[in-house]
């Protein structure tokens, strides 16, 4: 029995504590937005937030979020600055790994508010689009660090 | 392939308005009586698309949602004739059912193929509509029109949905009355040409969208295989699952008995859950005779290619001009060269898989698919029922490219539940999914080209030998016949048969029987013009030299638009010449000719897209940088101009472009694997490493404004990138680069020797 916060609700899982989050997110907990894409952590697919950081749940033992705050890509409600920016600029083709994409932008929008390229390419670069997004994905980044700049500006 | 049956749908079938229920529906009549079209008989009409009550019209859709926004596409198309307003436009991505004749996306054909069809529909009931709300009004239809879901006659006006739900709406259009309706002129549009959201994209940003991988159905038991050695003639042996019985949630393994052959020797791994069957699939021993494909690798494949091509006889031959060996005979000069491409994954993102159950008599498969009719016909086969008795749900695809195409991942799914007497839900895992996968093959092609004294082209030859993916699919009776009457697969050719005027010509496809039986050839973006261009535009490159002319002046020198490359309408009007626009104003806007820095350099290359039937032209400018010490070759920037007639939903044409020209960057210098004694050599992204967003360069994409017709946009970008870079390699530092991918190394021993 592992028990750990899920977008904000408490969740208790009976599985093995080595079954990868990713599963119990999926396949237990019934939120399917996180994807499986190479089970290594190559892709980028899976990614969650675990305490707020992005994590690959896909190789994330089930037992190491024993009580922390798990955020999926359903928890980031769906107008998120990050979410908008991608509707904006109609980011997605098929769709696959946008949840991932979407969860580690997240991530480094809160740790470089104004990223450069540079700093996109270090974060983004273990987020495979296999449609090949990425010029709208680099663009959604730094529309949404505008947006956020402006809202921070009115404040 | 079979889209160009659905094509004729149109001229055949009588198109049919009539009321059921709460709803309109528009539809054209089932194959069934296209014999008797005096509509005496009785049927049961094909639904395309209807309005209800309150005016919501739901659009039907064969095609797959795999990332080209297709439905999006053919809404507009339909609601543009039809006059209603977009808001109130839905889409439904329908199951399979004979009343929908072949169902298959690819070949970037689904825009081209629809347009005609669902722009008529569209007319139709607008006219329909128009002469049921003008006797409502009590006006004559004459002095009616129709805009925004809405009949207007002088100051009154009645909503579609009023009419349908007051109206006895009945209303048949024969064929040739269909044929004859009047579509809107190109100025009179009102949503094809203009910029909209595509509907598909709001539950891919929030999570919401359900793929195949997705489908769940209750007590269903998870599936993973354990794959054979190779992909054809591996017989189990033995399986020991002893090991496996430790792992919690563990059912069963299954030998799988396979009618079909499509997925022989395979052993189908059970459990409670999917990470169980992971694990537990990992400790299942199964000892297998391979088959004979075990003793096969990529360099026997491109081997035998070679001596197919040394052979002056076999294969088949698309054109053969009488003047091509006294061409050879008389020349003054003479250029030959050999180019080869390595396999290739497709690497979908979303691992193939598909849920199986039987319900009420019925087979029900949940899985994202490009090509359900085929999928059918082997499912019916393997399961040993009439396609009737199968059903394939329609789900949006994590990522098609191709792969889907190839819906034999179904197979073993429905083999399981069929022997379990239980939902199955098979899921393989990255490495399962690219050990199964129907990748690109490897091909080899000789070119060859003659001068006379004047120094002007007077012949060319195009040798290309590689697995053909229609041969794979269905059989080489299957396949269409070249004019020598033999079966050809065009998707292994296309593109060497281009618009170039070289004199007498020859253009012969031959069909890797090695590759053939070693593995399942695929459907890759692009399929064969992904390799044929290589050649062709590389090979152009080359000519130009040995002309001493300009890349692109001597290519401009060629496409000159005449004889059989002059276009016909609607689909290729202007011929060449489009060609040489593209071209012309890819390398103006590239620069073309302007000074570079040290080991930087442009590279040209023009396609016709996919097909000679369809023509997509594009042009292309590469500007790269190569590091001479490390063989790094940096793409700092891409100008991609592309004519793709009209362009129904502007920015996701774009979005395709985007997506197919860095796939073509991919293919060139990051994808390639090898195939090694009956299996490929990468089997995750930690060894197969497709491009990732740093290594994007700059692109500059402009799609010319016209009013031809629409034809496809999924993979011509795809097609011209990888010569435009060979060709700048070339520029940069004259070393000459054969074969794809292109790879540091290669680079470095080539500027050694």
């Amino acid at each position: 029995m592992t028990s750990f916060q899920i977008n904000g609700r408490a969740v208790t899982v009976d599985a093995e504590d080595d079954t990868p989050l990713l599963w119990v997110i999926r396949d237990v907990i019934g939120l399917t937005g996180t994807k499986f894409g190479c089970g290594i952590g190559m892709c980028g697919a899976c990614t969650v937030h675990v305490g707020g950081r992005p994590t690959r749940s896909c190789i994330t033992p089930l037992a190491s979020v024993a009580g922390a705050a798990v955020t999926t890509i359903e928890g980031l409600g769906g107008g998120h600055p990050v979410q908008k920016a991608w509707a904006d600029l109609q980011v997605p083709q098929c769709g696959y790994c946008q949840s991932g994409q979407i969860m580690q932008a997240v991530s480094l929008l809160n740790d470089f508010p104004s990223p450069t390229d540079q700093d996109i390419d270090a974060v983004m670069s273990g987020n495979l689009c296999r449609c090949m997004t990425y010029v709208r994905i680099r663009a959604a980044i730094k529309q949404a660090a505008a947006q956020s700049e402006k809202v921070a500006a009115h404040e | 392939m079979n889209e160009l049956a659905h094509h004729s749908v149109l001229s055949r079938r009588a198109f049919l308005v009539g009321l059921t229920g709460t709803a309109v529906m528009f539809s054209f009549a089932p194959v069934e009586v296209i014999a008797d079209e005096s509509g005496s008989s009785p049927f049961e009409p094909t639904i395309w698309y209807s309005i209800d009550g309150s005016g919501i019209v739901t659009v039907n859709t064969i095609r797959a949602e795999m990332g080209q926004h297709i439905g999006t596409a053919i809404a507009r198309i339909l609601a543009d004739e039809l006059e209603v307003e977009w808001s109130n436009v839905r889409i439904f991505a329908v199951d399979t059912d004979p009343k929908w004749g072949p169902m298959s996306t690819g070949g970037s054909k689904s825009v081209w193929l629809d347009f005609p069809i669902y722009s008529r529909a569209g007319a139709a009931g607008r006219i329909a509509l128009i002469e049921a709300g003008a006797t409502l009004l009590g006006v004559s239809p004459s002095q009616c029109d129709a805009r925004q879901g809405a009949v207007f006659a002088g100051n009154q006006s009645i909503s579609y949905g009023e009419i349908v739900r007051r109206g006895e709406l009945t209303r048949k259009f024969m064929s040739d009355e269909l044929a004859k309706l009047p579509i809107k002129p190109a100025s009179e549009r009102r949503l094809i040409g203009k910029k909209t959201d595509a509907l598909d994209i709001p539950a891919k940003i929030n999570g919401a969208a359900r793929y195949g991988i997705d489908a769940a159905v209750p007590d269903m038991v998870y599936a993973r295989p354990k794959i054979p050695p190779t992909r054809y003639g591996s017989v189990v042996r033995s399986v020991d699952d002893s090991a496996a019985k430790r792992v919690k949630g563990y059912l069963t393994s299954l030998v799988l008995d396979d009618p079909s052959n499509l997925v022989p020797g395979w052993v189908v791994v059970c459990a409670t859950s999917y990470p169980a069957a992971i694990r537990a699939a990992d400790l299942v021993k199964v000892d297998w005779t391979p088959g004979d494909s075990a003793k096969v690798s990529e360099q026997d494949v491109l081997d035998h290619g070679a001596r197919q091509i040394a052979a002056l006889q076999g294969g088949t031959l698309l054109v053969d001009d009488p003047g091509i060996d006294s061409a050879f005979h008389a020349a003054a000069s003479t250029l030959e060269r050999t180019y080869t491409t390595a396999s290739a994954l497709h690497v979908q993102l979303e691992p193939v898989n598909a849920l199986a159950f039987e319900k009420d008599g019925r087979f029900e498969i949940h899985a994202g698919n490009q090509n359900q009719s085929l999928t059918l016909t082997m499912l019916s086969k393997a399961l040993r029922l009439p396609r009737e008795s199968i059903i394939i749900r329609a789900y949006p695809i994590g990522g098609g490219f191709g792969r889907r195409l190839n819906g034999d991942y179904a197979v073993p799914a429905a083999l399981a539940a069929k022997a379990l007497r239980k939902p199955v839900k098979l899921v393989l895992t990255r490495s399962d999914d690219m050990r199964f996968d129907s990748f690109r093959s490897p091909s080899i092609q000789k070119l060859r080209l003659t001068f006379d004294a004047q120094g002007k082209v007077t012949g060319m030859e195009h040798h290309a030998s590689a697995g053909w993916p229609t041969e794979a699919g269905v059989t080489r009776a299957g396949l269409p016949k070249a004019p020598d009457g033999n079966p050809y697969d065009p998707f292994a050719i296309d593109g060497a048969d281009h618009w170039y005027n070289v004199g007498a010509q020859r253009v012969r496809a031959l069909s890797n029987d090695l590759a053939l039986s070693a593995f399942r050839p695929g459907y890759l973006r692009s399929v064969g013009p992904g390799w044929t261009n290589w050649a062709v535009e590389t090979f152009m490159d080359e000519a130009a030299l040995m002309a001493r002319a300009d890349p692109v002046a001597f290519r401009l020198g060629l496409l000159d638009g005449s004889g059989r490359n002059a276009g016909t309408a609607p689909n290729s009007v202007g011929g060449a010449k489009r060609q040489a626009a593209v071209l012309k104003r890819a390398a103006e806007k590239a620069g073309w000719g302007t000074p570079m820095p040290k080991d930087t350099a442009l590279g040209v290359a023009t396609t016709f897209g996919q097909a000679r039937s369809m023509p997509t032209w594009v042009g292309c400018v590469a500007r790269v940088r190569v590091n001479r010490r490390t063989g790094a070759i940096a793409v700092e920037k891409l100008t991609i101009v592309v004519d793709a007639g009209t362009l129904v939903h502007p920015d996701g044409a774009l979005a395709q472009v985007e997506g197919s020209a860095l796939w073509g960057l991919s293919l060139a210098l990051y994808e390639g694997t090898e195939f090694v004694k009956g299996e490929v050599k990468d089997t995750n992204l930690d060894t197969y490493t497709p491009l990732r967003i740093g290594d994007v360069p700059e692109l500059d994409i402009e799609l010319v404004d016209s009013i031809e017709a629409p034809v496809g946009l999924g993979e011509p970008g795809t097609t011209v990138v990888a010569p435009a870079i060979g060709n700048a390699i070339f520029a940069a530092t004259g070393v000459r680069l054969r074969h794809l991918p292109i790879r540091p190394a290669d680079v470095l021993k080539a500027l050694a020797s």
